[in-house]
């Protein structure tokens, strides 16, 4: 390479100038434009507003609400879900842990797992009911067996989808058992069981709202049916509207929790990503 | 002299197929000792059996306990610690700080002491990992491939850095190629590998002082020799 093309100058600007508009706001503009074609459909009068209320009309319900009983809707809600969550999260991460890192217990327990898992789990409300009456502990009991496959699988497959490579390091420093889970296995492992929790976590809502539909006399679950009983599509709206919100707070958090834990990842982060 | 490592490897078989049958090797003190063959031919077998990680075979093997270390084809760093954090691994959090200063600076990495594995070229990567290797302060280092995965120029550079270093420490290397120049650059012996079921099909002897130059005409006449054997055994 003897050529002189060195002193030619670099294009400073090859990166494309990307459109500077935000990102939030291009995922702004579906919603956006969805709720000024309803507004409009149902101000004209194409869709009866008994069946389709306006978005201003579920707005002003929402405001409506949050000045008397929503609050307590959303913490009684939200107590449930964390409870139940937590609840049937740590137990999933225990069982995995245990399946996960011994083929004994893998043999033992994995194919009850597996039965379970076959069953649906709101086949257990009928159970529950019997069972622990319609009070509290039904609830989070469902909304733990709910968000406990999720972490429970995600959790077997990120443990033994560790790369063995890792852990001939470990054997080869001659670690013990405990210290290779805590300084090889548990941190490989952490993309994973971040996965689970999240998708436990939406589970967890999901299963609040089955659980507050069926018997509640609180919650936003309550709200929905409530809304149904007395004709009133703008609550069950609005508390459509508030369980989004919460289940996606609450997802932020955690994934923030991961972005956090797992910054030492170099994962493809989508074609064209801003560095 | 008392050998440094002795192993002696009857028989090994995955499943029922044999991969090394009678191989003897002994390695000396601040010796540096190349088995060259393509790759599946049992090398990096007999090397993690000689690293301990490959228990399963007939023969005996004489190592210094807690003496030996290993540096892997991949870097294989743990992508959450950083560099420094990577190199201290088997002592945990409490670390000897100032020896991985020290070798850090060594391998050249002065600087990415903080750096993550994903922020390192393949190059550095294997620096750390070599790093890591020297940390517990083996007589022994035992190498698979180490510099397969990267560019002919950082390879040079990396066998040269390698050098040094077990010059500067006293180490012993025992390393797998299938880079013949890599092989004679590096070692007093040359081992050549026989095919499946492979032995030591001959040794040659690099009687050459380091540092070496790598145009010397008896590296050359050397190699000459190593791929004639090669091509004997049916490896090319």
């Amino acid at each position: 390479m003897t050529s002189k093309t060195q002193t030619v100058p670099l294009a400073a600007p090859l990166v494309m100038q990307r459109s500077a508009w935000p990102r939030r706001l291009k995922g702004l503009v579906l919603p956006v434009l969805i709720l000024l074609v309803l507004e409009g459909v149902v101000r004209i009068g194409w869709l009866p507003s008994y069946q389709m209320p306006a978005p201003s009309e579920i707005a002003v319900t929402l405001i409506d609400l949050a000045e008397g009983a929503l609050w307590k809707h959303i913490g009684v809600s939200l107590l449930r879900v964390l409870a139940g969550f937590a609840i049937g999260a740590s137990l999933a991460l225990v069982f995995a842990a245990w399946v996960g890192l011994s083929r004994e217990a893998e043999a033992y327990l994995e194919p009850t797992f597996a039965g379970l898992r076959s069953i649906p789990s709101l086949a257990w409300v009928p159970l529950l009911l019997l069972w622990l009456g319609i009070d509290e502990t039904s609830k989070i009991v469902l909304i733990a067996i709910g968000a406990f496959f999720p972490v429970y699988l995600n959790g077997v497959a990120a443990i033994r989808d560790i790369d063995r490579k890792w852990v001939e390091v470990g054997q080869m420093y001659a670690f013990s058992r405990r210290r290779l889970v805590r300084r090889i296995l548990l941190p490989a492992a952490l993309p994973g069981l971040f996965t689970g929790l999240r998708s436990g976590l939406s589970l967890a809502w999901m299963f609040l709202v089955a659980a507050e539909l069926i018997a509640a006399t609180k919650g936003l679950g309550y709200l929905l049916s409530d809304g149904r009983e007395t004709s009133r599509p703008d609550i069950v709206l609005a508390a459509i509207i508030v369980l989004a919100l919460l289940g996606k707070v609450s997802d932020g958090l955690l994934a923030a929790l991961e972005k956090h834990c797992l910054a030492w990842r170099d994962t493809f982060n989508g074609q064209g990503a801003e560095q | 002299m008392q050998p440094l490592l002795d192993i002696r490897v009857e028989r090994k078989s995955f499943a029922s197929t044999p991969v090394l049958t009678n191989v003897h090797l002994a390695l000396q003190p601040r010796e540096a000792v190349s088995l060259l063959g393509p790759s599946g031919c049992g090398k990096s077998t007999l090397l993690r059996i000689v690293a301990g990680l490959e228990k399963d075979f007939q023969g005996q093997l004489r190592s210094p306990e807690g003496e030996v270390a290993f540096v892997f084809q991949e870097p294989r760093l743990m992508p959450w610690l950083t560099v420094e954090q990577n190199i201290g691994f088997s002592d945990d959090s409490h670390y000897d700080k100032a020896w991985v200063a020290q070798l850090i600076e060594e391998v050249g990495l002065k600087g990415f002491a903080q750096a993550l594995p994903k922020a390192l070229s393949g190059g550095m990567a294997q620096r750390v990992a070599i790093a890591r290797g020297l940390y517990s302060r083996p007589q022994v280092l035992l190498l698979d491939e180490p510099f397969s995965a990267v560019d002919a120029f950082t390879r040079m550079r990396l066998q040269d850095l390698l050098l040094q270093l077990a010059k500067h420490h006293a180490i012993a290397l025992l390393l797998v190629t299938h880079d013949v120049d890599e092989a004679l650059y590096l070692s007093d012996r040359v081992l050549v590998m026989d095919n499946r079921p492979s032995s030591i099909r001959q040794e040659l002897a690099v009687d050459l002082p380091h540092p070496r130059d790598r145009r010397d005409p008896l590296l050359a006449r050397l190699k000459a020799l190593a791929l004639t054997e090669l091509q004997r055994a049916h490896v090319i």
